[in-house]
């Protein structure tokens, strides 16, 4: 019996002013009865539009028709086939843009809650369930990652499954990527990214960490030590800083930086060694998912003040509606259509205040994006002792610089082709490091990609 | 894991190390560096390698113990493993082709400009090397910086032993006396602001190795961002080696101490 609501089924949520003082997950995972009421809100359309918005494509009404059924193992068999980190990207990926966006639920009311019940299931997975190592048969391949976030581990996932001998070097002490360092544990549990690291290394994936692939090894030293092909997924790690007046004074952090302390390094917790600067009055540049994480991070480690501080109105924000929703919720002040012009420190060098201007936008360009405009004489400061940039990252230029061969565009990308080939042969790329900054998500279809086309290319 | 093969005292606080780690020893040259991880819960501290033996395949670190993780480090025996050493990261050492260098150590920078000194000597250029320490029981590498320089000078600030004085006014003093075509400056900041300073009236290019504050050290926390002729650059993918003429020291030295409230609790930067 189909449930007509016009609404999801709500998801549990820890209370706003609770939630902002600690770092558990904010949004619970449904439980089998809330899972299953809502699998009946979806239609079976007979054309999936929702299968379309996925990037990595998940057969998602059949998934979602056993969880309805109550069958969450063949659910999960059916989610596994195309996406190997699905209690990731249930978590956090974009769906209000992607499957959710295109539900014919959707039309009238809310869509099918398609990232919980993906959430629920990869969940109910972890907790109910142990992978066999599945029988693969070997081919005696070996092929390279580099790289250990969504591109590469997706990658890596694939290829093991097809027999090959997958290695992936990692420059961090953790693998994960921004799972690990960038993404907090309250929207994303590290357990959660441990759980689906280990159930590759159970397909035989191995992960090698504190391996700066273009300073230890480069590239055709790891051609020299018989891989066939190198996936470089090497992520977009370079943080923008806008170049105002001030920005190195004490208390200006790229996001990357902030968030690094406290996902990777834990700083939040005392029995770890890294610090954090206590914080008070901290304005966050940036409408994007960073910012949104970094702002309410900064709100858990006590800050009173905490603004989002963007030049564009709310509508344009990039980050996720959930990710804005909660962070209003928590007490984040939004400061649009506002930019930032000068950092002002006081004589120790500390950071005091942000002086910024308005902006207004222009009509849309033929790119459909509207322009900030500065309202010219509109200067104003406001009190804060930490000023966090979260306004982009750009490829991590160390392997583009140590290899021979490899085509960046101006902006540093790495170019390839349909078939995530770079300029160099067997050498494939994707994920940030070719589109620049982008999604989990994103990142893991195009993995997926280089995965089948380096299968194409060692079958020859 | 990271095996520790040898361990030594050069003085009271500062302690040599030599740790396994075959691939970091196939590659790195002078001037690079690593990032040393204790333990799980141990945060990441910048170490610039000291000497390399691509053979036996180990790296060797020189290291203050000045805060708390330099402390915890110090603390561990031969035989005992550290969770991650990553590396070699950095820019080796640009030295061109120099027929008379000087190389300045201040302190526990010396452990750095010894093997500078040492591939200036090996490259065949006339090496000499000013090293300056506040006493005489501080000081460390003396022996070894003599073998590969032609000339060594010591100082002390208290004139405990060698001359009494700063390394800046030995410097003065060769540069009044005689030509040369590369200065190398690793210490305390403000010493190779000073030497920076003096070897510009002289128009000899110098070069310094900096020491900011650091997370990942691959050019992904933006930690150690510095002004260099006006550009922001980041020491650990651009550097650390700079240009000393294009450094702007002061606003290194304030952001060098953004962490001191909390550096009885960790020391981010003990090795230099």
């Amino acid at each position: 019996m189909a449930n007509m609501s016009n609404v999801k089924t709500p998801a549990k949520e820890q209370e706003p002013n609770i939630r902002n003082k600690n770092f558990d997950e904010v949004v619970s995972t449904y439980s089998e009865a809330e899972a299953i009421s809502e699998a009946q809100r979806c239609l079976n359309c007979k054309n999936p539009k929702c299968v379309e918005g996925c990037p990595v494509n998940v057969r998602i009404p059949e998934f979602i028709g056993e969880v309805a059924k109550g069958n969450f193992s063949a659910a999960y068999k059916i989610i596994a086939k195309t996406n190997s980190l699905p209690a990731v990207c249930g978590r956090v990926c974009p769906q209000e843009t992607q499957c959710e966006g295109k539900c014919v639920r959707a039309i009238k009311g809310e869509s099918v809650a398609v990232g919980r019940l993906e959430r629920f299931v990869a969940d109910w997975h972890l907790k109910n369930e142990t992978d066999l190592p599945e029988t693969i048969k070997p081919n005696g391949k070996k092929v390279a990652v580099i790289g250990a976030g969504p591109a590469g581990l997706s990658c890596a996932g694939d290829l093991a499954k097809l027999g090959y001998s997958v290695t992936v070097f990692e420059a961090l002490h953790t693998a994960g990527g921004v799972l690990s360092y960038g993404i907090p544990e309250f929207r994303l549990p590290k357990s959660i990214v441990k759980a689906e690291v280990e159930a590759l290394e159970k397909l035989g994936v191995q992960i090698k960490t504190d391996m700066v692939i273009g300073k230890v090894l480069s590239i055709d030293e790891l051609f020299d030590m018989d891989f066939k092909a190198v996936f470089i997924g090497s992520g977009a790690g370079l943080p923008s800083f806008m170049g105002i007046e001030g920005e190195n004074s004490l208390g200006v952090y790229s996001a990357n930086e902030f968030l690094t302390r406290i996902n990777l390094m834990k700083a939040y917790d005392d029995t770890y060694d890294t610090p954090i600067k206590k914080v008070n009055s901290v304005a966050v540049v940036g409408g994007g998912n960073v910012a949104m994480d970094a702002a309410r991070c900064a709100k858990r480690l006590g800050a009173e003040n905490v603004y989002i501080v963007y030049r564009r109105s709310e509508t344009e924000m990039p980050a996720r509606a959930e990710e804005v929703h909660h962070a209003k919720q928590e007490g984040i002040e939004f400061k649009t259509l506002t930019n930032p012009v000068r950092i002002i420190s006081d004589d120790r060098g500390q950071v005091q205040k942000l002086e910024c201007v308005r902006t207004q936008l222009t009509e849309v360009d033929e790119k459909g994006r509207r322009k900030a405009q500065t309202i010219e004489g509109s200067n104003f400061t406001f009190d804060v002792d930490s000023v966090i940039m979260a306004i982009g990252t750009s490829p991590n230029p160390l392997i583009r610089t140590t290899t021979s061969g490899i085509v960046a565009n101006a902006r540093g990308c790495l170019v390839v082709n349909e078939g995530m080939e770079t300029s160099k042969q067997g050498v494939y790329a994707g994920g940030d490091t070719v589109t620049g900054a982008a999604t989990v998500i994103l990142a893991m279809g195009a993995g997926k990609r280089a995965a089948q086309s380096i299968h194409e290319f060692l079958s020859k | 894991m990271f095996k520790i093969v040898e361990k030594r005292q050069l003085n009271a606080q500062v302690t040599l190390m030599t740790i396994e780690a075959p691939f970091i020893a196939k590659k790195v040259e002078a001037g690079q560096f690593v990032i040393i991880r204790i333990d799980e819960k141990g945060e990441r501290i910048p170490l610039t390698v000291e000497d390399f033996d691509r053979e036996n395949g180990t790296v060797s670190i020189v290291f203050q113990a000045v805060g708390y993780s330099t402390r915890r480090l110090a603390a561990l025996s031969v035989g005992d493993s550290i969770s991650d050493v990553v590396g070699p990261l950095g820019k080796p050492t640009e030295f061109g082709a120099p027929k008379k260098a000087i190389v300045i150590g201040g302190g526990v920078g010396c452990a750095i400009a010894y093997p500078q000194a040492k591939a200036l000597y090996n490259m065949g250029a006339e090496v000499t090397v000013i090293a300056g320490f506040r006493n005489k029981d501080i000081v460390i590498l003396e022996e070894e910086m003599k073998k590969v320089s032609s000339k060594t000078f010591i100082t002390t600030d208290d004139g405990s032993y060698g001359e009494k004085g700063f390394v800046t006014d030995v410097l003065k003093r060769l540069l009044g006396e005689d030509t040369y075509d590369l200065v190398i400056a690793i210490g305390p900041i403000p010493m190779m602001k000073f030497v920076s300073l003096a070897t510009k009236e002289f128009g000899v290019k110098t070069i310094v190795s900096l020491n900011p504050i650091m997370i990942d050290g691959t050019g992904m926390c933006g930690g150690c961002r510095v002004s260099v002729g006006g550009e922001t650059k980041f020491a650990c993918v651009d550097g650390p080696d700079f240009d000393g003429h294009l450094v702007d020291f002061d606003s290194l030295m304030l952001r060098n101490t953004g962490y001191k409230a909390e550096e009885e609790h960790a020391c981010k930067m003990g090795g230099f």
